[in-house]
This record gives structure tokens, C-alpha cells and sequence, in this order.
């Protein structure tokens, strides 16, 4: 009998499945909470620019390029189409009929020649305004002289025409951040400073209610423009929810993410518990994590100790010591990235080949500082670090700091080393130029600038220059060739020691479904809000 | 009476200017920088100056600071770098809460300090007087995210007795009220300790024993009307205990309060919501100081306001 019992539930079980794994498309409804310890500190698209915010804001606006769902590719969003002049310098977009603004008004041409203003001008300062420096007139607007950018032309409602100043294969890339998403200019002159607190946009999601320190909520947006989409009914996000506790809510079943992951000192228990084996979706992101050196200053002036340093770290014990949450890296470029060189193996681990450059070199004892943010597991990893140059005769003090004064010493040139962890590079959008000007380049090896090796090639940025010339469809390759090339050269060099790529993993409840490239989607981070849907509802 | 008032409230005034100038001048000369911070990594040096200067970062420190105090005397506690709104609603929006928890932490840890120091007391030098005693003091020595996150397993994800952390009702005020209470619960305990033995000793209690009177009635009649008057006089110095205290428990039970925004502040390097919340919570505890003081001679007569 108890066997008949069990065999008749599993029979209703698999019954009850089989519609889930057959249907084509998901059925809309149902609700999902996301949980972040930190508030969201704004919702204006042109000025958010943390993790947390940055997907939020990509389910209530859109851009005129966007990314295939759990991809890198791009496709065209609110526009229809576009073409490219045969110089690079000319962009036509075609935008899509009938989108509507949440608040009921047709979005024009109008509205993205105000947007990209808008995201220039000094008096929103933007952190991605810079962005668009190579739209022409952009120099007058962001300098304040002028407030209309004389690169972009709307001849009519549906067509807007971009001039340039230079050829960018980037720029489309550019049409789908956030920092070029199309805002409605009578609704953000109507909220005023307020603006970032009550967002209308196009997007899948509309935006119902902020409570200060507890929650935003979104509803579908049942106009959007994409039929179908999103699937989820409403999304929640509740702050200030510390990620310990976020876990064990989510495994009553009162949330369904926990936004910040999972915390550190958990992850080996939740990744060796059977119920949460299906909970967990595991992906890759375009983030690699590395010790810069500063190449202005003694003794890292000289390549070999650089590559002696490059030499001397053990990655793989870094990666266990962060329970595998992570994979070696051999380049600056994570192996998701267009130009990642999967040929180019790096440096390998070699301490006593590390001893003999040193000793070539003839650099003497070399004491030095290693600056890493004080958050776990940061400290430990620089103390991993540590050990390792200490085995080679590298005397390293590390200097354990908030981020804001990390980031301070490395935008001065005061730190000599810096462990990136906390503060490393997660692209903006899948191109490697993204991961180039300013990480690597001349750009950003100035006071104040992210380039914390100083490091300044001007033959490679010279060469960084023309591949992003190349924006014709049949140039692709060429180009990806050539930063490949680019970031060999940089590999050289050493300016970075690359240490890992860091893997993501999001929990989520068991109410939630989707493919699991959503829940770590490369451009969505953490998950894709608009496509995952609620078992509950099908 | 009113001078006293008068002359505390000039001395607060000082204090407060006293404060504002040691924020600002040790957030100021941390070396990091907040342009840095709110121009992102792909800003190029002519937009951070652009920035520094909309801000009048590129001021002189000491001009700086008459600015932000001239706009403070107006009321106007300045402008959000990250959130990019106004620092004065954000934090009169977060104060409720904050002072709520307050309010419930006092009311929990007289409920737990008063009762185990008079029960200690009674019971002086046996076996319940040292298992209270050293339960206080394991009560104030135990840091309190561990307390907190040892009450939410416990209460919250074991025994589904409250929720897991939030804010909104009754059930959600528990937890966190406990675990700042439950530190000055043992204070309590032990100031209530000492303080009824001493009471103890007096004739007047011989007397009421002597005259047949329940051991009851004397400690709740004639003890505990004598030895909580020293406790009723710290309270209002707890608003000061507790304001560091808020900022670890409202992070670890999910309390939209002051101690949650200030906490986030520091870590995006946000100085003016730095600056506000310490004014803010610094006025509260000169508040809370004050009214300590006004009420000493009310409940001890042989103290007078000079």
C-alpha cells in the first residue's frame, strides 16, 4: 500500500512537471523577492553604477542596443534596425514603432537625443558620460559650453542619426548600457532632484514604490513592447537584509535570491547540501581579479621583477583558499571576454625560475606594500600573496584599507602593488577594448585614474586606436586578432599579475525557474529580472 | 531651574560645534576621494575637476567647513553623493525606527536587569545569585552580531517564534530589542544588585521585618522604591550607549535605521550622510545626557543643579 501510495505521487509529480518541461514559453505571473544588504542608492540609468543597481535599472529602461538574454550578443532593442556609414563615423537607427513610456507617451526620436544630453552634461554627473566622448560635440556639452550635442540628428520620430568623431567599434556596445538608456525628459524635469527615486522608462518592469531602507517594488510592464516578457507579475527588492540571514529566509521559502550571493563562510556547507544542488546555478562572469604594480617606481621599473612576481604566485592555492570559487587566470582578458587568448597559458608557477629573474634583475632584497581591501576575503588572499613573495625574497607589507582609500592610493600612484579583490574590473560591456584605456592604458595612468599600474604604452594604444577603427561586420576578426595580439603584449610586460577569474553563483528558491544562464546572466548581475518566471504559476 | 537650562543648553551648543568640527575634519583627511568615488573608473581628470568643483571640494578645508556650517544653521545638512538626494529627509526618514528600537531595548532591559538584580539580591551569595551574576556578565561581554545572529537561528529559522529580521510589526521589534537590551539587562542587573543589598541593610527594613511584614512586601514596598532610583538616572545615558550599538544590530537584523545608513555611508565614503547622522546622533545623546541630569535631583533630593 505504501509503495502504491508513493509510485501514485510520484505519477502525479511527473504529470504535474510535464507541462513545465513541454511548453514553449513560460506563463506570466507570480512574484519573486531579491534580497541586498545594501540600499539601492539611485535608479536614475545615468548615474547608477554599482552592481546592485545596475540590473534593476536595466528591467525599467532600455537602451537602442541590447543583449540576447544569458549572452553577449547584441541585437537591436528600441531600435528596429540600423546601418553603419562605410567611414565608421555615421550611425542611422531605425527605432521601433508604438513604445511607450510607463507613463503613456510614445517614445521618439526626441526622446534619445534628450537622453544622450542628458547622460553628458557635468550637471548630472554621470560616472559614464565619458563614455560618449566620441559623438561629435561632446567635448562642448560635457565642458558645459553647450547643452545640445550637434552629433546627433532625428530628421524624423523614428529615425536618429549619430555623427562621430572618430570610428568605434564599440559604439554599439555603448548603445546598450545603461548610461545610453532613453529617459522621458518631462518626467525627470518634473521629479527634479527626485528623479532617481521615481524612474519611468520603457522596460519590462514598472516601477510602483521605494520605502527608504526597506524595499522598491516592480510591476510587469503589461505595454512593454516585447510580447510575452517579461513572465514575473511582480519583483521585490528588500534591503538591509544581511546575507547570513537572506540564506536562511530563503530556505524557509520567504525570498527567492539572495542578491549578494552566498557569503563566504557558508558556501562550502550550502554547495555540499543535496537540496540545494538544483538552487544553485553556476556561471562564469567578465571579471578577473589581479595585483597591479606600479612600473613608474623602483622596483617594479624593471620587467623581470615583474614577471618574477608573476612567476611567484601560487593562483591555484588562492583559488582553493576561496573554496574554488574561482578559476586561475593567465591574462588580463576572463576566458568569456571576445580576445581572450585560450593559446597563451601565462605564467606558470616557478618560484626558483622566479629567484633567477630576480637575481638577474639584480633588484637586491626588495621590500615593498601591498594594498587590499579589508573585506574578506580579500586580506587573506593578499596574505596568500605575501607568503608567496616571501619565498622568492620579496618582502611585502600589506596594508589593509576601506575601498575608498585603496582606490585613492592606487589613483595617486602612492600604492606599489594593490590587490584588486573588491574594487577589480567587471567589465561594463563584453569587449575587450572595455577591459583596455582605462585599466591599461595611457587614459587612465594619471592622478586619479584606475590604470594603478601607471603602466603607458603608447605603441599599444596606438594599436588599441586602430582596432577599434575597424567597426565593419568583415573587420570582426581582424580586430578581435588584433587586441588578442594587444593583450599578449601587455602580458609581456607584466604590468598586472592576473590571479583568478571569478565564477558566480546565485542561489535561488525552488518557486523560481529559467534557464540557469538567467540567474547568471554576464550582463544582468546578478540574475536577469525579465525571464525567469515562477514555477507557481504555470 | 532655567538657568541651569540655559547654561546646559549653551555648553550643548559648544559640544555639538565641537563635534561637527572633528567629523568633518577626520572625514576630510582620510586619505581617499570622494570624487573619485562618484566619478567612476572611466572619467577622465577634466570631468573630476568638473566635479570637485560642483561640490567646492577644490576648497580650502577650513572654507569648506564655514560653508557646510553656514548651510547646517539653516537646517540644510546637504546633499547625498551617492544617493543623490537630500541628507536632512533621508535621515528624519530613518530616525523613526531607530528610536523605536531604542525605546524597545530600554523597556527590555529594565524588564530583564530589574527582576534578576533583585532576585540576585535576595538570594545574596547562594547558588541563584551567582548563576544570575554570571549570566550578566556573559550577557555584556558577548559581541552583539553574535547575540543577534545566535537569537535569529534560534528564534527566527529554528523555532519560527519571529521573523527573520525586517521591520513593520510588533514580532519584528523583539529580537533586535533583545539583543541591544540584553547588554544593559546585565548592567542593570548588577547596579540593581548592589544597589537593593545596600537598601537592605537599613533600619527602616529591619523595622518592616521586624513587624511581621512579608519579605515581599518589603523588598517590593520598601526596597525597590529606594534602590531603582540610581537606575532611573542612567537611562537617559543609554541613548548614548546605545547609538554604537544600533549600528551593529540594525545591520544584522535588516532595521531601516540610522545606524543602517550610517554604516552604508561609510563604506561608499558618503561624508555628508557622515556628517548628519553624527550631528543627529550626537544631539540625541546631549539630549539624553541632559534629561539624566534633570532628572537626578527629582528622585534624589540631597542632589542639586548648580
Amino acid at each position: 500500500m505504501k509503495r502504491l501510495l508513493i509510485s501514485a505521487v510520484a505519477a502525479v509529480a511527473l504529470l504535474a512537471a510535464a507541462p513545465m518541461t513541454l511548453a514553449q514559453s513560460p506563463k506570466q505571473g507570480g512574484a519573486a523577492t531579491i534580497t541586498f544588504n545594501n540600499d539601492l542608492t539611485t535608479l536614475d540609468p545615468h548615474v547608477g553604477y554599482d552592481w546592485q543597481n545596475w540590473s534593476v535599472i536595466k528591467s525599467i529602461f532600455d537602451g537602442l542596443m541590447d543583449y540576447k538574454p544569458g549572452t553577449t550578443e547584441l541585437e537591436p532593442d528600441l531600435a528596429e534596425s540600423y546601418t553603419v556609414s562605410d567611414d565608421g563615423l555615421t550611425y542611422t537607427f531605425k527605432l521601433r514603432d508604438g513604445v511607450k513610456f510607463h507613463n503613456g507617451r510614445v517614445m521618439t526620436s526626441a526622446d534619445v537625443k534628450y537622453s544622450f544630453e542628458r547622460a553628458v552634461s557635468p550637471a548630472t554627473q554621470s560616472p559614464g558620460g565619458g563614455y560618449f566622448g566620441m559623438i561629435n560635440g561632446y567635448d562642448d556639452v560635457a565642458g558645459g559650453k553647450v547643452a545640445t550635442l550637434n552629433g546627433i540628428e532625428t530628421p524624423d520620430d523614428k529615425t536618429v542619426i549619430f555623427k562621430l568623431s572618430r570610428p568605434d567599434a564599440t559604439f554599439l556596445h555603448l548603445m546598450a548600457i545603461n548610461f545610453g538608456y532613453i529617459v522621458p525628459k518631462e518626467e525627470v524635469e518634473a521629479a527634479g532632484a527626485d528623479w532617481g527615486k521615481k524612474p519611468v522608462g520603457t522596460g519590462a518592469f514598472k516601477f510602483v514604490e521605494w520605502v527608504p531602507g526597506q524595499n522598491i517594488k516592480l510591476e510587469r510592464n503589461k505595454d512593454y513592447f516585447r510580447a510575452g516578457v517579461p513572465y514575473l507579475d511582480q519583483v521585490t527588492f528588500e534591503f538591509g537584509q544581511d546575507p547570513t540571514v537572506a540564506v536562511l529566509r530563503l530556505k524557509k521559502g520567504e525570498i527567492d535570491i539572495v542578491g549578494d550571493g552566498i557569503p563566504p563562510a557558508q558556501f562550502a556547507e550550502i554547495m555540499a547540501d543535496p537540496a540545494a544542488k538544483d538552487l544553485i546555478a553556476e556561471g562564469n562572469q567578465l571579471h578577473t581579479g589581479y595585483v597591479t604594480m606600479n612600473v613608474k617606481v623602483a622596483p617594479f621599473d624593471n620587467v623581470k621583477v615583474r614577471q618574477a612576481v608573476n612567476m611567484a604566485i601560487n593562483k591555484e592555492r588562492i583559488v582553493r583558499l576561496i573554496n574554488n570559487r574561482a578559476a586561475p587566470a593567465s591574462q588580463a582578458l576572463p576566458p568569456a571576454m571576445p580576445g581572450y587568448n585560450a593559446d597563451n597559458k601565462g605564467y606558470a608557477y616557478d618560484p626558483e625560475g622566479a629567484k633567477k629573474l630576480l637575481a638577474e634583475a639584480g633588484a637586491g632584497e626588495i621590500t615593498t606594500e601591498l594594498y587590499t581591501m579589508n573585506v574578506d576575503p580579500n586580506p587573506r588572499i593578499a596574505q596568500a600573496i605575501q607568503q608567496d613573495l616571501a619565498a622568492v625574497g620579496i618582502k611585502a607589507e600589506i596594508r589593509s584599507l576601506a575601498q575608498a582609500e585603496v582606490i585613492a592610493a592606487g589613483g595617486s600612484g602612492k600604492a606599489p602593488m594593490i590587490w584588486s579583490g573588491g574594487m577589480a574590473w567587471i567589465a561594463d560591456f563584453p569587449d575587450p577594448a572595455n577591459f583596455y584605456y582605462g585599466i591599461l592604458g595611457c587614459a587612465g595612468a594619471v592622478e586619479g585614474g584606475w590604470n594603478w599600474s601607471k603602466y603607458c604604452n603608447e605603441a599599444l594604444d596606438a594599436r588599441a586606436t586602430n582596432a577599434d577603427a575597424m567597426v565593419k561586420d568583415d573587420q570582426k576578426d581582424a580586430r578581435v586578432g588584433e587586441w588578442k595580439a594587444i593583450f599578449d603584449d601587455v602580458l609581456k610586460d607584466a604590468p598586472w599579475a592576473p590571479i583568478f577569474n571569478e565564477k558566480r553563483f546565485t542561489y535561488h528558491s525552488e518557486r523560481l525557474g529559467g534557464d540557469p544562464s538567467l540567474f547568471t546572466d554576464p550582463i544582468h548581475i546578478p540574475v536577469n529580472y525579465d525571464y525567469i518566471f515562477a514555477k507557481d504559476a504555470q | 531651574m532655567l538657568a541651569y537650562l540655559a547654561k546646559r543648553i549653551t555648553a550643548s551648543l559648544f559640544i555639538l560645534l565641537g563635534v561637527s568640527v572633528v567629523t568633518f575634519g577626520l572625514t576630510y583627511m582620510i586619505p581617499a576621494d570622494p570624487v573619485a568615488m562618484i566619478a567612476g573608473r572611466n572619467s577622465t581628470p577634466a570631468v573630476r575637476e568638473q566635479i570637485r568643483t560642483q561640490l567646492g571640494l577644490d576648497r580650502p578645508l577650513p572654507e569648506q567647513y564655514v560653508r557646510y556650517l553656514g548651510r547646517l544653521v539653516q537646517g540644510d545638512l546637504g546633499r547625498s553623493y551617492a544617493r543623490k538626494s537630500d541628507v536632512g529627509p533621508l535621515i528624519a526618514s530613518r530616525l523613526p525606527p531607530t528610536l523605536l528600537l531604542m525605546l524597545a531595548a530600554i523597556v527590555a532591559e529594565l524588564l530583564i536587569g530589574i527582576p534578576a538584580g533583585i532576585y540576585a539580591a535576595s538570594r545574596r551569595g547562594r547558588n541563584a545569585d551567582k548563576v544570575a551574576m554570571t549570566l550578566s556578565f556573559v550577557s555584556v561581554s558577548t559581541p552583539q552580531f553574535v547575540l543577534g545572529l545566535t537569537l535569529l537561528y534560534l528564534f527566527a529559522y529554528v523555532l519560527s517564534w519571529f521573523p527573520l529580521g525586517g521591520y513593520g510589526s510588533f514580532s519584528h521589534l523583539v529580537l533586535p530589542a533583545l539583543t541591544l537590551g540584553l547588554a544593559g539587562g546585565g548592567w542593570y542587573s548588577r547596579m540593581m544588585r548592589s544597589s537593593m543589598i545596600e537598601v537592605l541593610r537599613n533600619d527602616y527594613i529591619r523595622t518592616a521585618r521586624a513587624k511581621g511584614m512579608s519579605e515581599w512586601r518589603v523588598i517590593t514596598r520598601h526596597g525597590l522604591r529606594n534602590a531603582i532610583l540610581p537606575i532611573i538616572a542612567m537611562i537617559g545615558l543609554d541613548v548614548g550607549i546605545f547609538t554604537s550599538g544600533v549600528v551593529v544590530v540594525e545591520n544584522v537584523f535588516g532595521w531601516p535605521g540610522i545606524g543602517q545608513l550610517m554604516w552604508q555611508a561609510i563604506q561608499s565614503l558618503d561624508i555628508p550622510i557622515i556628517m548628519g547622522v553624527t550631528i543627529v546622533a550626537a544631539c540625541f545623546i546631549i539630549l539624553g545626557n541632559l534629561v539624566a541630569d534633570l532628572i537626578s535631583p527629582l528622585i534624589d533630593p540631597r542632589i542639586s543643579l548648580r
